[in-house]
């Protein structure tokens, strides 16, 4: 099948692109909208808000999640907070400023026209999660509170304590849960997408194992929705959660999606050191603290005393160093690499010589330990837990860790994928942060495509359709997929090797890490594409899973899930090999400016790469969709 | 900093499925780093059966920093083990001695039943919010998010038990398997919000009904509050109780109205 | 109540199950916390009815106003004409005792009713031992509490207000038949004993029927604990007093 990446901007300027295409869409009428069956395959924040929305409309709509309830996907993580345009500061603050911050934010990678739209919607989601019973703080006066977040200088993120994600999420599956009581929505809970079915160029449906069960189930549908999140936990140490995976996005691509911008991931700075070799993941502590704690290693290498007896002299304070204006408040990505060079000049702090310390000495001094316990208590408490180390005495030790995914799913301007009829929202598309993601943007962006894009841009495509049959589950190639899932799941089982899943995981993680990590060059990137296959061919000869295929096997779930980190991997570092310039999340050292900065090329590399799948892991086949920028001017991002 | 390493003795439940009566299996695990987190000592032992050709433990388990609600585990008689304020995932092997020998179970509730080892199905908890643990506005009607002016202390006070994970781990500490905190918090969040009073009363009777349907009752031990990770307390339980008796009152009034 | 695992989807949960309405009372109690407000109310009517009996019976400590003629006997004399002549002789005493009879049963039928539900919530128990962390041995043990303080009642009946089992009953003469009964050690111990359980029942019941009723206030939280501390305090050592008062000679009848 070719690929046709038409991003079907609509037409007119591009404030006004959302309203006309909103007056030039195909409907479909009340009554008729039960004719329709759309499958929606994660329950996280774009899939809730997508499911309680199309079934509120009519649909019948089926959700799938693969946790025992869809409460727990991992939008429930989210800390910080939500963007919302509202100018309620009074402070400067419009669409049009969100729009641009998040274009900036994104190193001038994403599509202006969908950037745009997201920025518009921030505003009715704030409204719609209020009215949904989300205890957002509030000032005494009654009235909502902001605070303000990196890279914008307006104060526009909405916050529920450090629980954001979770009260949004929480709202969502409320809103779906009582469309779950009323019958509207059909809900599989621990049930795990595997493959998804494309009949006539359509896509026609999903194949699902059971987890309890092993059961291998078809379901067909008119329209099908992937919500099933990022894939940074390719890297194993990630601030992911355990079950966090590709499968669902790398099984549509092998049938025909897209996959754009793999290689833009981000680096969130702050998070707490791998401790060991048997770490399953890293936790994040809110960037927040860079307010106050001055970040520092020893001056000289091999320093190995401890941290208060190393005198002011030979302490290296090296962001204040190199970005005396910013300081210890550098954004994401300069401060996680400059994290990364004092590491890898053997300066590196803490047993394992993988962190560096964030002390809040001078903040206790000056403010008193009480105003830092104030601001930061909670997040001290959690760090000492983790650690066993009380940072009012000893400095925090930190170390940059894999947080977010900017690449995924190509969509068009419908969020539709390359399959029509298959749909990607949320973390799981890639449409929406360029190379780069702004703080408290991911929450604002899978709440926009579930509650106000999707189920519009849906009837578009269903409405032609009305009262045509489509393919049921006995359709030859709802079979065929059926018996290659047999097939794979049996071959796991039956390969007998010495390894566990999770020990290619991690194995496959630390290449994928080491290389295309958060600097990548020619050689390393080269390296890991011989080192992945050959990898690869030892995960397949060599993988051992015990039990049985037909009870709840974790080893087995982990084992597919690991089939299709690798095959994604191969892609990640074939598409930042490809990119031979440094944007945003994307570094190449190759790339950079005298003072050590990212150097896009925007003659070259103005586009959205987006991979085909050609049956070959190693040989993917690239697509450009050109990026069009008539509003904004390209510029260099400085924080100097 | 210390970096001893702990030798350990775990009794842990194994069941091959529902239907299996299920017994304790003792695993002797040396050389555990404190740095662990408890699940990770698991993830070990899971590594070294897969390495001896034994099926692994079974557990539920997703963010491991206490948010998601997915991990549960009874571990030495106190649902989430002994630390206060905090899941299964935020517990390290620090707070263990070498030489210890821990028992860890899985939740017990007959509305709780086990999938598998220590996995247990805690779907029981949708059916009662799906029963009323919502406010309905259907998407795209919603006024504008300042409209209504909330009091800081109601916020508060709503977010306070707005931040239940549902992990079950009331229920499991509950000598009378009742999941009256569960519920209580979903209806104090709701019922204290000036967004939620249309249900109101509709919510408390259908969510307290529901819950009946499928746990214990409340003799008010207070043990759930002692094992919640997010230290709610029990003082929403008793919002419920007069929420309750105030909605079977009012909704018979719109009932005989109708 | 017990749950099999199912699989397939879910869906229609909240419309599925529509119950037919009962009889309003009927109904409420049909929930678990329904019998949590009938726990409570009947049992704040015999906490009400233990502490009144409480201090009534400290009249066997006032002396004879007259030789043969006690002050505990006029009390039983003045109860039993309680407002005659509104109300008939023994009409106020009936109309008392129904009522308590009924608190007894409804609080003793809900009870039960709670305990079976309780065991069908948990019918595999942990295999391991518990380690409770605020579970207090008064909250855990009120159904064995409860069951003493119940065959206490029937004893207690039988013996001081029909005399069935006091070996020297006069009808009336209360200050006799109390020193009759308690000075018959083993008598006076199942009291004893009796009166503990009543009180630590009161120590977790009195507490416990605020949050049951849902009576919750961050004002008086704080008392909710001292008060169940002090109504338990009172009337164990109030009612301890009269067996060790008899036995120690204090309550002593010339005729026993």
């Amino acid at each position: 099948m070719s690929i046709n990446l038409d991003s079907k901007i609509p037409a007119g300027p591009l404030a006004d692109k959302w309203d006309n295409y909103k007056s030039d869409e195909k409907l479909v009428n009340p009554s008729n909208k039960r004719k329709f069956k759309i499958i929606v395959v994660g329950t996280g924040l774009a899939g809730a808000s997508a499911c309680a929305t199309l079934a509120e409309l009519g649909y019948q709509v089926e959700a799938f999640t693969f946790h025992d309830s869809p409460r727990r996907a991992h939008s429930i993580a989210a800390q910080g907070g939500i963007n919302g345009a509202k100018n309620y500061r009074g402070d400067g603050d419009s669409v049009h400023r969100l729009f641009y911050d998040t274009i900036k934010g994104g190193d001038f990678r994403s599509r202006e026209s969908n950037v745009h739209r997201l920025a518009q919607v921030s505003v009715d989601i704030i409204d719609q999660m209020v009215a949904q019973g989300v205890p957002f703080a509030r000032e005494y006066g009654g009235m909502l509170d902001n605070r303000s977040f990196g890279g914008a200088q307006v104060s526009r993120t909405f916050y529920a304590r450090g629980q954001t994600g979770q009260q949004l999420l929480l709202g969502a599956y409320q809103q779906m849960a009582s469309q779950v009581g009323l019958g509207n929505i059909k809900l599989w809970n621990r049930m795990e997408l595997v493959d998804v079915v494309v009949v006539d160029g359509q896509c026609a449906g999903i194949v699902t194992r059971d987890l309890m069960t092993g059961e291998i189930i078809s379901h067909a549908a008119h329209a099908v929705v992937l919500a099933t999140g990022g894939y940074g936990n390719a890297f194993f140490l990630s601030t992911n959660a355990m079950a966090c995976n590709v499968t669902a996005a790398w099984r549509a691509h092998r049938k025909g999606a897209a996959f754009a911008n793999p290689c833009y991931t981000q680096i969130h700075p702050t998070c707490i050191p791998q401790s060991d070799d048997f770490q399953s993941k890293l936790t994040l502590m809110s960037e927040s603290l860079r307010n106050d704690g001055r970040v520092w290693v020893p001056a000289v290498a091999g320093d190995e005393r401890a941290p208060h007896l190393i005198p002011e002299a030979e302490r290296d304070y090296y962001l204040e160093r190199l970005y005396p204006s910013f300081g210890n408040l550098a954004p994401r990505d300069i401060s996680s690499r400059a994290a990364k060079r004092a590491v890898d000049s053997g300066r590196g702090v803490g047993p394992l010589k993988n962190g560096v310390y964030l002390d809040f000495a001078d903040a206790i001094g000056r403010l008193g330990k009480s105003v830092v316990e104030e601001r930061y208590g909670n997040l001290f408490e959690m760090y000492a837990r983790i650690t066993g180390e009380d940072p009012y005495t000893v400095p925090m030790r930190i170390y940059p860790a894999s947080h977010y995914t900017m690449g995924g799913v190509w969509v068009d301007y419908e969020l539709m994928t390359t399959i029509p009829g298959l749909y990607a929202a949320g973390e799981a598309n890639f449409s929406d942060h360029g190379a780069n993601r702004l703080g408290a943007s991911a929450l604002m962006q899978g709440l926009a495509d579930g509650y106000f894009v999707l189920p519009y841009t849906i009837s578009n495509y269903l409405a032609p359709m009305l009262n045509k049959a489509i393919p049921d589950t006995n359709h030859e190639a709802f079979k065929l997929a059926e018996r290659e899932v047999k097939d794979r799941y049996s071959r796991y089982m039956s390969i007998g090797g010495r390894r566990s899943p999770d020990y290619f995981h991690r194995e496959v993680g630390k290449i994928i890490w080491d290389y295309c990590g958060m600097e990548r060059n020619q050689t390393g990137l080269e390296k890991a594409l011989s080192e992945l296959p050959a990898l690869y061919e030892e995960f397949k000869t060599d993988l051992r899973v015990t039990g049985d295929s037909e009870s709840m096997n974790q080893t087995l779930e982990k084992a597919g899930r690991v089939d299709d980190f690798f095959q994604l991997g191969m892609l990640m570092c074939k598409d930042a090999l490809d990119r031979e310039e440094s944007c945003g999340g994307h570094f190449r050292s190759e790339h950079q400016t005298e003072e050590g900065e990212a150097l896009r090329d925007d003659d070259n590399f103005a586009h959205v790469s987006a991979w085909e799948w050609s049956g070959d892991p190693t040989a993917p086949i690239l697509h450009k969709e050109n990026l069009e920028y008539e509003v904004v001017k390209l510029q260099t991002r400085s924080y100097k | 900093m210390s970096h001893s390493l702990k030798n350990l003795k775990l009794k842990i439940w194994r069941q091959k499925g529902p239907e299996d009566k299920g017994r304790f299996e003792t695993y002797d695990i040396p050389e555990i780093s404190d740095e662990a987190s408890f699940l990770e000592m698991l993830d070990i032992l899971n590594e070294r059966l897969i390495t001896d050709n034994t099926e692994p433990v079974s557990f539920d388990h997703d963010c491991r920093e206490g948010i998601c609600g997915t991990c549960s585990l009874m571990i030495n008689g106190q649902a989430h083990g002994p630390q206060r304020a905090s899941a299964t995932c935020q517990l390290h092997m620090r707070t263990f001695k070498s030489g210890d020998e821990i028992v860890i179970e899985p939740w017990r509730a007959s509305a709780f039943p086990i999938i598998k080892d220590l996995m247990v199905d805690r779907s029981a908890f949708d059916r009662i919010i799906e029963s009323g643990g919502f406010i309905t506005a259907a998407t795209g009607g919603a006024p504008d998010a300042n409209l209504i002016p909330i009091p800081k202390p109601v916020a508060d006070a709503a977010m306070d038990s707005a931040a239940c994970i549902g992990c079950g781990a009331c229920v499991a500490a509950c000598p009378n398997g009742a999941a009256n905190l569960f519920t209580a918090a979903k209806l104090t969040h709701l019922n204290l919000l000036p967004q939620g009073q249309a249900e109101r009363f509709k919510r408390s009777e259908a969510m307290v009904e529901t819950m009946d349907s499928y746990f214990g009752s409340c003799t008010n031990h207070g043990e759930c509050e002692a094992a919640c990770p997010k230290e709610i307390s029990v003082d929403v339980i008793a919002m419920m109780n007069s929420d309750y008796r105030k909605a079977k009152i009012t909704n018979r009034k719109t009932l005989s109205r109708t | 109540m017990a749950q099999t695992l199912r699989r397939g989807p879910v869906s229609g949960t909240a419309v599925a199950q529509k119950r037919k309405r009962k009889p309003f009372l009927v109904d409420l109690y049909a929930t678990a916390v329904g019998k949590k407000y009938v726990m409570a109310i009947t049992g704040l009517a015999m906490i009400g009815f233990v502490v009144v009996h409480m201090l009534g019976n400290l009249k066997l400590f006032q002396a004879e106003t007259s030789p043969g003629v006690y002050p505990i006997d006029a009390y039983g004399d003045w109860l039993r004409s309680l407002l005659y002549p509104a109300l008939p002789k023994y009409g106020t005493l009936w109309l008392l005792r129904v009522g308590l009879l009924g608190a007894v049963l409804l609080h003793v039928h809900a009870a039960y009713g709670l305990t079976v539900m309780n065991r069908k919530a948990r019918p595999v128990r942990y295999q391991s031992s518990r380690d409770y962390q605020i579970a207090t041995f008064a909250s855990r043990s009120m159904r064995w509490t409860g069951i003493i303080v119940l065959a206490f009642i029937v004893w207690h009946l039988a013996d001081l207000t029909l005399g069935w089992v006091n070996p020297d009953f006069v009808y009336g003469e209360v200050y006799r038949n109390v020193d009759a009964s308690l000075s018959r050690i083993p008598v006076a111990i199942f009291y004893i004993i009796a009166n503990i359980a009543l009180g630590i029942h009161l120590f977790h019941g009195v507490w416990s029927l605020f949050q049951s009723m849902g009576w919750n206030n961050p004002r008086f939280n704080s008392w909710r604990r001292s008060l169940a501390t002090g109504i338990a305090t009172a009337v164990v050592v109030g009612n301890v007093s009269f067996p060790i008062a008899v036995l120690a000679g204090v309550v002593s009848h010339p005729s026993v």
